[in-house]
């Protein structure tokens, strides 16, 4: 039985990579110096449903949410072995927090499902910039699924039932779930394979029509490439929140409940050396800085 | 969607696996504690499972003065769908104005589920809670003691502070350990609320073929503070230090290569190019000299307290405190005030 399956990923700023240039002078990060990747999480998603389709056939559709710029990870996707690939893009969904990006990537997953009824969506368990791990369960919730969290194996998927071995945190658990379902993988799902050398070759040219407006402002010129982007199948699908029938007021910052009040740089280094005494005083002074600074609670 | 209510308890969340309560929903209470007197309200712990209202004594100790015990067969074992459904329908039939939840990998499987059935706001992995006044940018609007929900992000490069104005309850999940765990006070008193849901196994739609637990092996990665020893903590019988510094703190303890070639610790807690790799909020290096090996795995650290007895050390280098001392003494000095900390 072939499986249609979505795996919803997420470009990111390369958090782990914050070297002398991402600094600024006083200490704090400078975000946009910083590299823009595959959250490291989602290529084990996508592997985990790319081994599924080898397994059983079907399709895997990867979906990004974000500017245009994240086309490169869909890209990269169609390098890895996806099928299609969509980008959501819409300067309305910006600042949407967790609950109203669950709600936006459940309507692009109904979206798909209405062509062709989807079966299983995959995600990495959490993206690196925000560690909330909390979209994949909103978007279960949203499309009225079952979710399986923290998987480590698929073990197999026998009609419409999924086995899989998942990290309670204190062990493992072995559970059965029905399809359809949404599954977030750990990186200890299998190994993302590399890009395929022929695939670099083949999507190389893919682009968006937002990347093609960019790259080709004579709009005439723009429309002709991608007309003949499109009969070599190198048109990467983009939808705005119409496109998807998505509600605006719930979306973007009016759809979104949490609201950020204030943001502290953390200073990393540069802050200087201090020299603390070993005298109760003077280490009493240094815990009560590192509770001031939320280094311990 | 539920709207503001001012006379809403305040919520935490219990956590209990085959049994046992969980730590972290203990110290939710002390800060619940805080903030439902802040706000004047009561403070209410909520806890759901087979045969848990046998927890209601130890939660109201902890600082809860009404437990809420849910208690049904098909609850005995922790699933998303059943555990969110009954928190749902408590939270609308109480409406509390504050739902705190532990950060645990079950708090972070089902808060998002309630929260997105709510359409409420919800703050992962905070690592403080604050009740204090907000000014919305936009539309000027003034909200008054609202749950401040501090988190850090970005990869911990900054703190962010997030407020839920109007889609109540405001809810958060918070780290496990970096609330103080108080001693229980057994003179507290409490009501305890038992709550039937009467759930049907189409509630659960998965079953759990079998669950394994392992011994819990140190996870130095996901550590936000990690006490660390090397050979100059000098014995098996010093690094008992390390373990008690880590045990105040809430943090993993970690270790040179020498501490783990002397068989002061097990290898698992091996910190450095040939063992982990880490990226905590705070490493305390105790008797470290600091080798580039071992400095490769830790100086990204956001914060490090580097404790040695040599002040040449290279580990001082990349330290933001130091203190240059014999550990016997500094260690206890530190518990302290870790301890006397409010």
């Amino acid at each position: 039985m072939a499986y249609n399956i979505v795996v919803l990923i997420k470009q990111v700023p390369d958090t782990k990579r914050i070297t002398g240039e991402a600094m600024r002078d006083d200490g704090t990060v400078n975000r946009s110096a910083l590299p823009a990747i595959f959250n490291p999480e989602d290529l084990h998603a996508l592997e985990t449903a790319l081994e599924l389709r080898e397994r059983h056939g079907g399709r895997v559709t990867v979906v990004t949410m974000g500017p245009p710029m994240a086309c490169e990870t869909l890209r990269e996707s169609l390098e890895r072995g996806a099928d299609d690939v969509v980008l959501l893009t819409d300067r309305r969904a910006a600042a949407s927090d967790t609950l109203a990006t669950s709600y936006i990537l459940s309507c692009a997953v109904r979206k798909l499902a209405a062509r062709k009824p989807v079966d299983m969506v995959v995600c990495g368990r959490q993206a690196i910039d925000g560690d909330t791990a909390q979209v994949p369960p909103q978007t279960a919730e949203k499309l009225g699924w079952p979710q399986v969290t923290y998987v480590e194996e698929v073990e197999a998927v026998e009609g419409r039932t999924i086995r899989a071995r998942r990290n309670t945190g204190t062990g493992t658990e072995r559970v059965e779930c029905p399809l359809p379902c949404l599954l977030t993988v750990t990186d200890q799902a299998p190994a993302p394979r590399p890009p395929s050398a022929k695939r670099i070759m083949a999507v190389k040219k893919a682009r968006s029509r937002a990347e093609i407006e960019r790259e080709t402002p004579d709009p005439a010129q723009a429309q002709a490439r991608a007309e003949a982007l499109q009969t070599r199948g190198l048109l990467i699908t983009q939808w705005d929140l119409q496109d998807i029938g998505a509600d605006l007021t719930w979306c973007g910052r009016d759809g979104s409940p949490t609201k950020v009040k204030r943001i502290q740089s953390v200073v990393l280094k540069g802050s200087g050396f201090k020299k603390v005494e070993p005298t109760e005083e003077a280490i009493t002074t240094m815990v009560h800085e590192l509770i001031e600074d939320h280094t311990i609670g | 969607m539920i709207e503001a209510n001012r006379q809403g308890d305040v919520w935490v969340v219990a956590e209990q696996n085959d049994g046992q309560l969980h730590d972290v929903g203990l110290e939710l209470l002390s800060k619940g504690r805080e903030l439902a007197e802040t706000l004047g309200v009561r403070l209410t712990a909520v806890v759901m499972g087979a045969d848990v209202a046998r927890h209601a004594e130890r939660l109201i100790h902890h600082g809860a003065d009404r437990v809420v015990a849910a208690e049904d067969a098909l609850l005995a074992h922790y699933q998303t769908n059943p555990y969110a459904k009954v928190l749902c329908r408590l939270i609308e039939e109480h409406k509390p104005q504050i739902v705190i939840y532990g950060a645990t990998p079950l708090g972070r499987d089902l808060a998002p589920r309630v929260a997105s059935a709510l359409r409420a706001g919800l703050t992962a992995d905070c690592t403080d809670l604050d009740i204090g006044d907000h000014v919305e940018p936009g539309t000027k609007e003034k909200y008054d003691r609202l749950l401040l929900q501090i988190r850090p992000a970005f990869g911990g490069n900054i703190i962010a502070t997030i407020v839920n104005p109007e889609r109540w309850p405001q809810m958060a999940t918070v780290r496990e350990g970096v609330m103080r765990l108080p001693d229980a006070d057994t003179s507290r008193r409490g009501e305890v609320v038992r709550f039937k849901p009467d759930l049907s196994p189409a509630d659960l739609p998965l079953k759990i073929l079998d669950h394994t637990r392992a011994e819990r092996k140190v996870n130095l990665k996901a550590a936000r503070v990690i006490v660390a020893g090397g050979a100059g903590v000098g014995s098996k019988e010093n690094f008992r230090l390390i373990w008690d510094l880590a045990n105040a703190l809430g943090a993993a303890a970690g270790a040179s290569r020498a501490a783990v070639d002397n068989g002061w610790i097990d290898k698992d807690h091996q910190v450095g190019q040939t063992g982990t790799t880490v990226r905590p909020a705070l490493y305390i290096a105790v008797g470290i000299s600091g080798a580039v090996q071992h400095r490769a795995g830790m100086n990204e650290a956001q914060k490090i307290v580097a404790i040695n007895a040599d002040p040449h050390a290279p580990i001082f280098q990349v330290a933001h405190y130091g203190i240059v001392g014999d550990l016997n003494r500094v260690i206890p000095m530190m518990i302290d005030a870790i301890k006397k900390r409010v």
